[in-house]
């Protein structure tokens, strides 16, 4: 039976009445008294020296306040990266500066030159278009491979080359992979490039700076995933603001997908110059600036080769992946293609030797970082299409060939660092058969014939580690930050409650399944919990949203404040029934005494902490508010097995996708609705990479697809009719509340699929095609069918 | 967008006559194309002359030769609403954009844009229809002169569109992924004394007729009258959404089911 609340229950998204009536409070819904508005002046060219920036022609326009340029911040730090990877040799990794506005060079197109502050949006758009910039072109370096050779342009002077790092994992695996693959029975070798993606979220980023001369107070309303993150690298990093006099707000904000995790220059240029003119100031993102400002996703390029033995079993896997960092560091950049990507190559195999290089490069492009997934995509493609690709080759079911080598004995410690510590992939593969109605399939692909397309079916597996992350341990891999999460449990004197959370909500529906984690044990009704974030006035040092691991961190950290409070609020309880705290027991909101007939509300205690009359004040305080910091053990490791049914059109190659499947192990579910939506939205962003998402810059560092005219992102009716499923629960052994966290599955478990369903048609059909890349449009798909 | 002066004229002579005031004003129809450029500063009119107060060349009608007529200042979504006694382009009235784009964006916006990979430029092309404007009627095929080029003169403006309603028609669109506006598409009509086959999207030139087709299935009105035949891949547009020879390819595969559904 379906619970009608708290922990289980597909409680509707309270946040979903304000988001839509209009009435939600988004950061460029705010305006303040005597705001004025920046323009950023933007290079057009991808590389180049810059020889001058007149800004005099600008300064003298209607109502322009102050034009800044790269010179105006020479007393504060540039942009800084929060990770340090160190390479095969032990080297640290080649760290460029990253100035606010750009100095001595531009190294992308819309990389911001200068900044006009005026009174209307209109007239520091104007006065930007009265800057001269004298620039001498340079060759853009755009090719990852060319920009490794010896002689290229380099796109930071001062460093040596454009490589960042050259990493290995696990290096000391080398020689045995090497060998495995010398001995193996059957190599299988592909090529491929994972697609640079551009994250789209609906909102774009809005910065609006605010100073307070009285107090000298600075505060920056920003579209942030992680507001305490901000703070720190901003105050710290950039501008030399402590703590306790900078104020980071993220309201509600429309969607981040990663792009929104990172510290950008504007709105370290926002803060500063609300304080240097005294004005709020107030910059909005338009949707053209966003495609060449927000950090982009994804952008490999690999060679992965799986050996075998005789009897099919996965004896080893070797790649070497070309990572494109874009043209300057972005916050969590290094950790990408390393830590969020080597760790997980051994996928759900229990493959032997393993070991992954990679090679993070330097470009004229926009930097590269975080995207839903992270790393774990690029794991999980390349490694579920290598093995679809051996399948064929070895002519074996490629279904059964992922079975035969399954890690089947928990906790798993894997050859690339990470120790699984539950899952079960034999349940969701049979689950995932079972609701793509597999056997039906050939009744479909008949069907398909007969109306003159192709049909194919594609599988895959996925495991991703979330829940981030153990702070010692990444601390060890070069993270200069922690991972643990906050929570406060404040309850008030009438017995409601405000929980105050460092994970923040920009779409998830935390608001709902946070408040049913603390309802459930209270035993109170949902509605009496509020759940509060996004203000580092009121909430305490958080660490933010993104690795899908809000519920399995934050949760966390939200479960054992409430303990907290549950133990005190016994105690208060004992000492109102003049009983032993040890026979207190609570249910339903009630504090009962064992084996009596007397018991006090929830209420009743609460209001006992704040009006402590009747109260044991020798023996504890008044009120009743907790705080709790928690730090994960472990990953934690969602797994499952997607399916993917498409039709190709022969004659213009065009994929439809007719069925999607996606059978998910989360551990325990807070609320299957919330989840299920979590899911579907993964697919989508998974599909639409996979099919149409396609960042395409020419030789000359120009973005081709910078606009929806050119950038395709998935509509309704590019995606069908889901499939979901997460009943196969193994729950995770080191939180308190079993869950593993849900947010990037369906965008890390389904890119592999679908191209392994259009291959598997064409392949049905007769044509010789191992590999499209993705994305797999018409003109690809009918190009790759002409052979 | 950079400031601008915009005036709302009722009738067609007083929209000429602001028109031919200056150079440096412009005619503002639906605004689907006009009002981004303008947003991304790509154009600065002084005075833009808003058509949609032109109460004179809005609807449809049909003439005393059986013609579709219809005012130049016809949105998409009333073009599919009245034109039923044309399907094919109440099919494509009805494809074009979103239901936004449909509610604001004109056939006489469309057709002075010619955009290469509009969808009306095909219909009008392949049915023979009559532009009229403030000043002449025009005939289809004189009419489009490449990309973004039409016959148009400064300060013109199209009044109306006159269709005659073929015996068979269709219109088959493959959309561009992004835009969706047509990566191809094959506008194919039958009439008693010809077939006309107009295609858009394809080529670097425009919108185009593909005469081989059309003495084919002048011929024999079946798709099996175009095996073999073929537009050549030079001269297609060549993007990172379809090489030439996609496009041409298309060219073949899209007349073909635009026969085959007339």
């Amino acid at each position: 039976m379906p619970k009608d609340g708290g922990i289980g229950a597909s409680s509707k998204r309270r946040e979903d009445v304000r988001f839509l009536t209009g009435a939600g409070n988004y950061t460029d819904d705010i305006n303040l008294r005597g705001q004025a508005y920046v323009h950023f002046l933007r290079s057009d060219v991808a590389h180049g020296t810059l020889n001058s920036v007149d800004t005099s022609a600008a300064e003298g326009m209607p109502g322009v306040l102050k034009v800044f340029t790269g010179a105006d911040f020479a007393e504060v730090g540039g942009i800084p990266c929060g990770w340090q990877v160190t390479d095969r040799h032990g080297e640290p990794m080649q760290e460029p500066p990253h100035p606010v506005l750009a100095q001595g060079k531009v190294r992308h197109v819309g990389d911001p030159i200068a900044a006009v502050v005026a009174e209307s949006r209109e007239q520091a758009r104007d006065a930007a278009e009265a800057i001269e910039v004298d620039i001498s072109d340079l060759p853009a370096v755009m090719d990852m491979k060319e920009a490794l050779k010896e002689g290229a342009t380099k796109v930071h002077d001062d460093l040596t080359s454009n490589l960042c790092y050259d990493w290995g994992f696990v290096e000391e695996n080398k020689g045995a992979v090497d060998e495995a693959i010398k001995n193996a029975a059957h190599v299988t070798t592909l090529e491929l490039v994972n697609n640079r993606l551009v994250p789209n979220a609906m909102e774009p980023r809005v910065a609006v700076g605010d100073y307070s001369r009285g107090t000298d107070d600075s505060t920056l309303y920003t579209t942030s995933q992680n507001p305490h993150v901000i703070r720190l690298l901003m105050g710290a990093f950039v501008l030399g603001i402590p703590e306790h006099k900078l104020r980071v707000v993220a309201p509600d904000v429309g969607g981040g997908f990663g792009s929104k995790i990172y510290h950008y220059a504007e709105e370290a240029f926002c803060t500063f110059a609300a304080k240097k003119l005294n004005r709020p100031v107030k910059w909005t993102c338009s949707r053209s600036e966003a495609f060449i400002s927000d950090a982009h996703g994804r952008d490999h390029v690999t060679k992965i080769e799986l050996a075998l033995d005789a009897d099919n079993n996965f004896t080893a896997v070797r790649t070497e992946t070309y990572a494109n960092m874009g043209a300057y560091l972005s916050t969590f950049a290094p950790s990408i293609p390393t830590w969020l990507h080597g760790t997980l190559m051994a996928g759900n195999y229990k493959t032997p030797n393993i070991y992954v290089n990679v090679k993070a490069v330097f470009t004229n492009t926009v930097p590269v970082d975080a995207y839903r997934g992270a790393g774990r995509p690029e794991a999980t493609y390349q490694l579920e299409r290598v093995i679809d690709k051996a399948a064929r080759e070895l002519g074996v079911d490629p279904i059964e060939l992922r079975r035969q080598n399954f890690i089947t004995e928990f906790p798993y410690a894997t050859p690339v660092a990470v120790e699984y510590d539950t899952g079960d992939y034999n349940a969701t593969m049979d689950k995932l058969l079972e609701i793509i109605d597999k056997d039906g399939f050939q009744k479909r692909l008949e069907d398909s014939k007969a109306r003159g397309k192709l049909r194919g079916l594609g599988i895959n597996c996925y495991i991703e580690a979330c829940g981030i992350a153990p702070s010692n341990l990444v601390g060890q891999l070069g993270a200069r930050a922690g991972l643990y999460e906050s929570a406060t449990v404040r309850v008030n004197a009438t017995g409601g409650i405000t929980v105050m959370t460092g994970s923040h909500s920009h779409g998830q529906g935390h608001e709902t399944s946070f408040a049913q984690v603390v309802a459930d044990m209270i035993g109170i009704d949902e509605s009496m919990i509020e759940i509060e974030h996004g203000d580092t006035a009121n909430t305490p040092m958080g660490m933010g949203t993104y690795g899908s691991r809000s519920i399995a961190v934050g949760g966390s950290a939200m479960v054992k404040a409430t303990e907290k409070i549950i133990a005190k609020a016994r105690k208060i309880a004992a000492h109102l029934m003049e009983a032993s705290e040890a026979d207190i027991e609570l249910k339903d909101g009630q504090f009962s005494v064992a084996g009596t007939d007397k018991s006090v509300a929830w209420g009743d205690v609460t209001l006992a902490a704040y009006v402590p009359h009747n109260y044991p004040l020798e023996e504890i305080e008044p009120g009743l508010e907790e705080t709790a910091f928690y730090d994960p053990a472990n990953f934690t490791y969602p797994s499952g097995a997607y399916a993917c049914e498409v039709e190709v059109d022969p004659e213009t190659g065009k994929v439809t996708i007719e069925r999607f499947a996606a059978a998910d192990d989360f551990g325990n579910v807070i609320n299957p609705m919330i989840v299920s939506g979590q899911v579907h939205g993964g697919l989508a962003q998974g599909i639409g990479q996979a099919l149409l998402e396609q960042t395409s810059y020419d030789a000359d560092g120009q973005l081709l697809s910078a606009s929806y005219m050119d950038y395709a992102m998935p509509r309704a009716d590019d995606v069908p009719f889901y499939q979901v499923d997460h009943s196969c629960q193994t729950p995770c052994t080191h939180n308190p509340l079993g869950v593993k966290g849900c947010g990037e599955a369906g965008a890390i478990g389904s890119p592999p699929s679908v191209v392994n369903a259009v291959v598997d048609a064409l392949q049905r059909a007769g044509h010789d095609v191992t590999h499209i890349d993705m994305p797999l449009t018409p003109s690809r798909v009918w190009a790759a069918m002409q052979g | 967008m950079y400031a601008f002066e915009i005036e709302r004229p009722s009738t067609v002579a007083d929209a000429v006559k602001l028109l031919k005031q200056s150079d440096e004003n412009q005619a503002l129809g639906g605004g689907q194309t006009l009002i981004p450029t303008l947003k991304q500063r790509l154009a600065a009119p002084e005075v833009l002359v808003c058509l949609s107060g032109i109460d004179e060349i809005k609807g449809v009608c049909t003439d005393d030769d059986g013609r579709i007529c219809i005012g130049g200042g016809t949105t998409h979504g009333d073009v599919a609403a009245g034109s039923g006694a044309y399907p094919a382009l109440v099919w494509m009235a009805q494809n074009i954009g979103d239901p936004a784009v449909r509610n604001r964006g004109t056939i006489g916006g469309s057709l002075a844009n010619n955009d290469p990979s509009a969808c009306y430029p095909a219909a009008v092309l392949a049915s023979g229809a009559t532009v009229v404007t403030s000043e002449r009627e025009i005939a289809a095929d004189e009419f489009f002169e490449g990309m973004f080029a039409t016959a148009l003169n400064e300060g013109e403006i199209i009044t109306e569109v006159k269709f005659p309603v073929p015996e068979k028609a269709n219109y088959q669109k493959f959309e561009q992924p992004a835009s969706r506006f047509a990566l191809v598409g094959v506008f194919v009509a039958k009439f008693a004394d010809g077939v006309r086959v107009a295609v858009t999207g394809a080529s670097e030139e425009g919108v185009f007729r593909w005469t081989e087709a059309e003495e084919a299935l002048g011929g024999n009105f079946s798709a099996s009258a175009l095996d073999g035949l073929s537009v050549p891949a030079d001269g297609m547009i060549s993007d990172l959404h379809g090489s030439g020879a996609y496009r041409a390819h298309l060219v073949s595969v899209l007349t073909k089911r635009a026969v085959e559904a007339a």
